[in-house]
């Protein structure tokens, strides 16, 4: 690692102030920024540690029903915490990484760095939910924009995201066991209105919508409305774990049993 | 340089570290706690878990500067202080939880978190618990066992997965 001096803001206001010199960069549980300080993949000269923000951290309904759950809140805390109010998500988080890694790990950490292999980006499309950042409130259909590209500006914090909570949901996911992200994974969601299916692990663009998919089970909610549909394989990640043509395939795999999960 | 002051073992740390040190080199270099083992550096592996404020960390992915006022616990702190071994530890000797021992600081910090919120987890939570510690002697069998057997429950019966 290259060294860099650590400033601990103890607010979201601080932490503002703090990312606005140049070279600065934000960093929330820090699982995949250090291991890519250490692979000297990025040098900042000040690190901006957002672990002692309070008014980041927590899980809470709000009025409108909302489950709003702070960017600095970690997996366990999700795991935990979001069980009562929306256990699909609480899964999802139950599963990310190793318990030692989830208690570190946060999920703003997670959607700002925005891996097209992460879990918590399929949660947050496949809710619909609204990215919360200290300057604006982001649809998650407008934040996602590709492969570690999101709709932030340099120095904008996730302070929080405000989850619809769906009917009923789940999340299956085809485990790489060796980094413990999915190989890929598609979260469905059931609401009154229609049914949302994102999808992680595949694209090169990062998490997606598969529109075809939603539709399909807005219309009937049951796997076998899915058979005939396919997903193209042109634009999907291809290395030594599986072709574009494979990781589509089990996208469609990974569909089926979610609705399956549901409909059980 | 910064100065930082945490508990590690229920004893005042402190000295002086850069913004890149490490929980883990700060551990083992400043404070000569080289019991905390770091096997792959990319938080894979799980030999260099302890708990900060109670909870299972990967000390290599974490900043040193992160710890300020926290209370450390590392493989140090887990025998009794006249060398007695705790529960867990007795447990891996006694069920052959280990064999080169290089995981196995690790391990117990780990078995040590898992069973402190869960204290009697069946099999199958105890090695999805143990999903971020990698142990390349034993095949797992033995160390399952110590836990199991650590939380008090029959292990006569777990069959080899």
């Amino acid at each position: 690692m290259y060294n860099f001096d650590v400033e601990r803001p103890a607010t979201i206001a601080q932490a503002v102030k703090a990312l606005s010199t140049e070279e600065a960069q934000p960093m929330s549980g820090g699982q995949t920024l250090i291991p890519t300080l250490k692979a000297r993949l990025a040098m900042p000269s000040v690190l901006v540690s957002l672990s002692g923000i309070d008014e980041m951290k927590g899980v809470r309904k709000n009025d409108d029903g909302l489950l709003c759950i702070g960017g600095g809140t970690t997996h366990t805390t999700v795991a935990t915490e979001a069980a009562a109010h929306y256990p699909g998500l609480a899964e999802l988080a139950a599963r990310i990484g190793d318990p030692a890694v989830r208690n570190r790990g946060t999920l703003g950490g997670s959607i700002a760095n925005n891996d097209p292999s992460a879990c918590y980006p399929a949660a947050v499309l496949g809710s619909g939910a609204t990215v919360v950042t200290n300057s604006r409130e982001i649809a998650a259909d407008d934040y996602f924009l590709g492969m570690f590209e999101t709709a932030l500006h340099e120095g904008e914090l996730v302070t929080e995201v405000k989850f619809p909570i769906p009917q009923a949901s789940h999340y299956e996911k085809h485990l790489q066991p060796a980094s413990r992200f999915p190989l890929v994974a598609v979260f469905v969601a059931k609401f009154e209105e229609g049914v949302r299916v994102a999808v992680t692990g595949a694209s090169e663009s990062g998490v997606f919508r598969w529109t075809e998919a939603e539709e399909a089970l807005s219309g009937s909610f049951k796997s076998d409305t899915l058979k005939d549909l396919t997903l193209d394989g042109s634009g999907m990640i291809s290395d030594l774990h599986g072709s574009g043509a494979y990781r589509a395939h089990l996208a469609t795999v990974m569909t089926r049993r979610a609705v399956d999960a549901i409909s059980d | 340089m910064t100065q930082v002051k945490m508990t590690v073992n229920g004893k005042p740390a402190s000295g002086d570290v850069e913004g890149r040190t490490l929980l883990v080199q700060f551990l083992r270099e400043d404070l000569g706690l080289t019991g905390t083992h770091v096997g792959c550096d990319t938080s894979q592996c799980g030999a260099c878990v302890v708990h900060v404020n109670g909870q299972a960390v990967k000390a290599c992915t974490m900043l040193a500067i992160e710890a300020e006022g926290a209370e450390v616990a590392t493989i140090e702190g887990q025998a009794a202080a006249d060398g007695t071994l705790n529960t867990i530890q007795q447990a891996f000797q006694d069920h052959h939880g280990l064999q080169c021992g290089f995981c196995t600081p690790g391990m117990v910090m780990s078995a040590a978190a898992l069973l402190k919120d869960n204290p009697k987890p069946t099999v199958a939570e105890v090695r999805h618990y143990l999903d971020g510690n990698i142990c390349r002697c034993t095949g797992y069998h033995n160390i399952v066992k110590a836990i199991m057997a650590a939380s008090g429950q029959d292990v006569a019966a777990i069959a080899a997965e």
